[in-house]
């Protein structure tokens, strides 16, 4: 049996979140603004049909849709399926149907979650209604879901003042979870740290020396392979100083990102210079690893703390100006 | 088999601003596509087929954001394509759109591009920490400010010649509406004088964070009859080129895909000697630097003295080879559209139509677009007259 994947590389949870600001031009801000009043718009197409979200554009004429009008926040089932096990963020934590729902006054039908309690408790034909949220915000969560509505009738809507739309953005949080992994090659090279060495391979065909080694050689395209013990020392290459505050920032500013090419490899790698004033780091100064406790070192190059100026005199421009 | 020739007959843009809180992005693409449409006297139905492009999705948080831009774009029973090389990707969508036409299996091609900065943080979404490398990953400007200092070492470059870059692109911005900064009174000391980000890259000599979009109609040569478009931007050649981010002795300064790509462009539109045969250049300068970085990338002068061309003013609009009038990348910068509108400002200038920002007579024009780490290179050159090859 061959090796399981995970026995072979490492792993690592990455996760990129973000609130995303989101302006909703005019039909939508309208759609929404209303919601929260719990009143439900249809924007009307070129050939009079109805369509709940209002689209923004015409499909067949492509002109902007520019007349909303409200439909019934009852409607009619055309279609559905059965969600057994439902996901995070789904409407409804509890199994529940998703269904192609009609509205009273509207010409297409609008997705969404019914809230019954088994697949018997649904059919084609179903009346049902929105529940509206708790409370109501302006954004398309106002609507709950859907719920079977009896022999009831609607209301009508809500009245709702047509004026300028109360909201016109709203937040979308994004939070994408990873399972991050290392080549295989890499790998080498992230354990390599954790016993405070530092593994570059040679690329077998153009023979240059990659840290962290490659997957694929970029100039060969094949996997580097022969292992070479790399010293925690090299010269700097090139670097900027960082002076810009941003978000997910780890570092405290001003730093300095440097390139640091250790001695015997090809190809230079980014870290963080410390140690030295920013005003004094130089092209072509020497720099030596400054490792975190040994009790402390995991599979990462955070191993490294910094690189600091070993006080040799600085190399030879003609040494490292082909690595620029 | 010979391409068919094909030319813009319609440019639109938005107006360039850091936030357009009163438009969706649908809303934002119209506004250049309807622009565009005008401009070529063609309507939807004209259209054959939309290619669209913008940077990563993680800029705005909407993946494939071309399935819902369908209906804004007028794509219902039409092919509709998405292109993505990162920031180049306004030049690469521009070249896929008129590929289709160049090819004969489209007359009239609608592409447009854009990038809505406003919604999202590009900084944070280009410096997401990765595990188990250090995270001294800075954004676009951490990325290239390590290449410009390289750069400044290797030519031997006077360092007041990125805040000169600077200064002239922010006074050409002012001579076109479009622009997303109007800075008056923007001088080489005053850049000098802003803030350092990024050592060796100041504030003044960065690119603004932009809401925005392009929009192109290309059409084939009978196409370009039946318009009745009496000033074409007639397309002369299309190169794009694309190499590894990171590679043993690559250089990171003067890449071999920006190399390779201008020199086959040059071949391919009969130029020779590209420094006296091209009028202008609009050319994607998201720091200043990459003026005199590009100058020689792009053979209009030998390494290392690109900044001479800089220094002497001669990319200044009346100097040899003007570059980017309309204010560039440094002055408006929807990333995703950044490229497109290097194509665009290049069509108008031999069009034109490039108003108080005209180039007196330019006939040939140079349009460049670079993305991701200096991977990926798109470039365009366009000319008044029909292309003789």
């Amino acid at each position: 049996m061959a090796p399981s994947t995970e026995s072979r590389v490492l792993h690592a949870p990455m996760k990129v979140e973000f609130d995303y600001t989101r302006s909703l031009g005019s039909v939508l801000s309208q759609f929404m603004s209303a919601l929260k009043q719990h009143s439900v718009l249809g924007g009307v197409l070129a050939d009079g049909r109805v369509v709940v979200p209002p689209p923004e554009y015409d499909p067949v004429t492509h002109e902007a849709i520019t007349e909303l009008v409200p439909v019934s926040d009852f409607g009619t089932v055309q279609s559905w399926s059965w969600v057994s096990e439902p996901v995070a963020q789904q409407p409804l934590e509890k199994p529940f149907a998703f269904a192609q729902i009609l509205l009273d006054g509207s010409d297409a039908p609008m997705l969404h979650a019914v809230d019954v309690d088994s697949p018997a408790d649904i059919s084609t034909g179903l009346r049902v209604r929105v529940r509206w949220a708790e409370q109501t915000t302006g954004t398309i969560r106002d609507i709950a879901c859907f719920e079977p509505a009896g022999d009831d009738v609607s209301e009508g809507s809500a009245s709702m003042d047509f004026g300028a739309p109360e909201v016109t953005g709203i937040v979308s949080p994004v939070n994408l979870a990873y399972d991050y992994a290392a080549s295989p090659e890499e790998t080498k090279f992230f354990q390599g740290l954790a016993e405070g060495k530092l593994y570059g391979q040679r690329c077998p065909v153009c023979e240059k020396v990659y840290v962290p080694p490659r997957g694929a050689c970029p100039v060969d395209g094949v996997p580097t392979t022969d292992e070479v013990l790399l010293p925690d020392r090299g010269t700097l290459t090139t670097y900027c100083v960082v002076n810009v505050p941003f978000v997910g920032q780890t570092i405290p500013i001003p730093y300095v990102s440097a390139y640091v090419l250790l001695d015997g490899a090809d190809i230079a790698f980014l870290h963080l210079i410390l140690d030295v004033d920013a005003a004094d780091v130089r092209m072509g100064m020497r720099v030596e690893a400054v490792w975190k406790p040994q009790e402390e070192w995991t599979t990462d190059l955070n191993n490294i703390k910094y690189f600091r100026p070993t006080g040799e005199p600085d190399a030879e421009y003609d040494t490292y100006k082909m690595h620029l | 088999m010979a391409k068919i020739p094909a030319a813009v007959i319609g440019v639109g843009q938005t107006h360039h601003r850091a936030k357009r809180e009163d438009v969706s992005i649908a809303g934002l693409l119209r506004e250049a596509v309807d622009r565009a449409l005008l401009d070529a006297g063609l309507t939807f139905d004209d259209i054959d087929a939309v290619v669209v492009g913008k940077a990563p999705d993680l800029f705005e948080g909407v993946m494939m954001p071309e399935l819902y831009l369908a209906d804004a774009l007028g794509a219902a029973g039409k092919p509709l394509l998405r292109v993505h090389t990162a920031g180049s990707v306004g030049g690469s969508t521009a070249i896929v759109a008129a590929s289709l036409v160049q090819s004969g299996v489209h007359e009239r091609v609608l592409t447009v591009a854009f990038e809505k900065q406003s919604e999202s943080n590009a900084m944070w979404a280009l410096s997401i920490p990765v595990p188990f490398i250090m995270p001294v990953h800075a954004g676009a400007g951490g990325y290239f400010a390590p290449h410009v200092r390289s750069y400044i070492r290797r030519s031997g470059a006077p360092l007041h010649i990125g805040a000169m870059v600077a200064a002239k692109d922010r006074q050409n911005a002012l001579k076109n509406p479009y622009a997303h900064l109007h800075n008056e009174g923007t001088t080489v000391e005053s850049v000098l004088a802003s803030t350092m980000l990024w050592d060796p890259i100041r504030y003044d000599e960065t690119c603004p964070s932009s809401d925005g979009a392009c929009a192109l109609v290309i059409a084939s040569e009978d196409a370009v009859k039946k318009s009745g478009v009496k000033n074409p931007a007639w397309i002369h050649g299309t190169q794009m080129r694309s190499e590894p981010t990171t590679a043993s002795e690559r250089d990171q300064v003067n890449p071999l895909a920006g190399q390779h790509a201008s020199a086959a462009l040059y071949k391919q539109a009969g130029i020779t000697n590209p420094l006296e045969e091209i009028d202008c250049a609009e050319i994607y300068v998201p720091f200043s630097w990459f003026e005199p970085m590009w100058i020689e990338n792009l053979g209009f002068m030998p390494q290392g003295e690109g900044w001479k061309l800089t220094e002497a003013g001669e990319t200044e609009i009346s100097g040899k080879l003007p570059i980017n009038m309309s204010g560039g990348v440094l002055s408006s910068n929807p990333i995703g559209a950044s490229g497109m509108l290097r194509f665009a400002e290049a069509s108008l200038q031999v069009m034109g139509e490039a108003g108080e920002h005209q180039v007196d007579g330019a006939r040939k024009a140079l349009g460049h677009a670079y993305g991701g780490g200096s991977q990926f290179f798109a470039m365009w050159i366009v000319g008044a007259d029909k292309p003789a090859n």
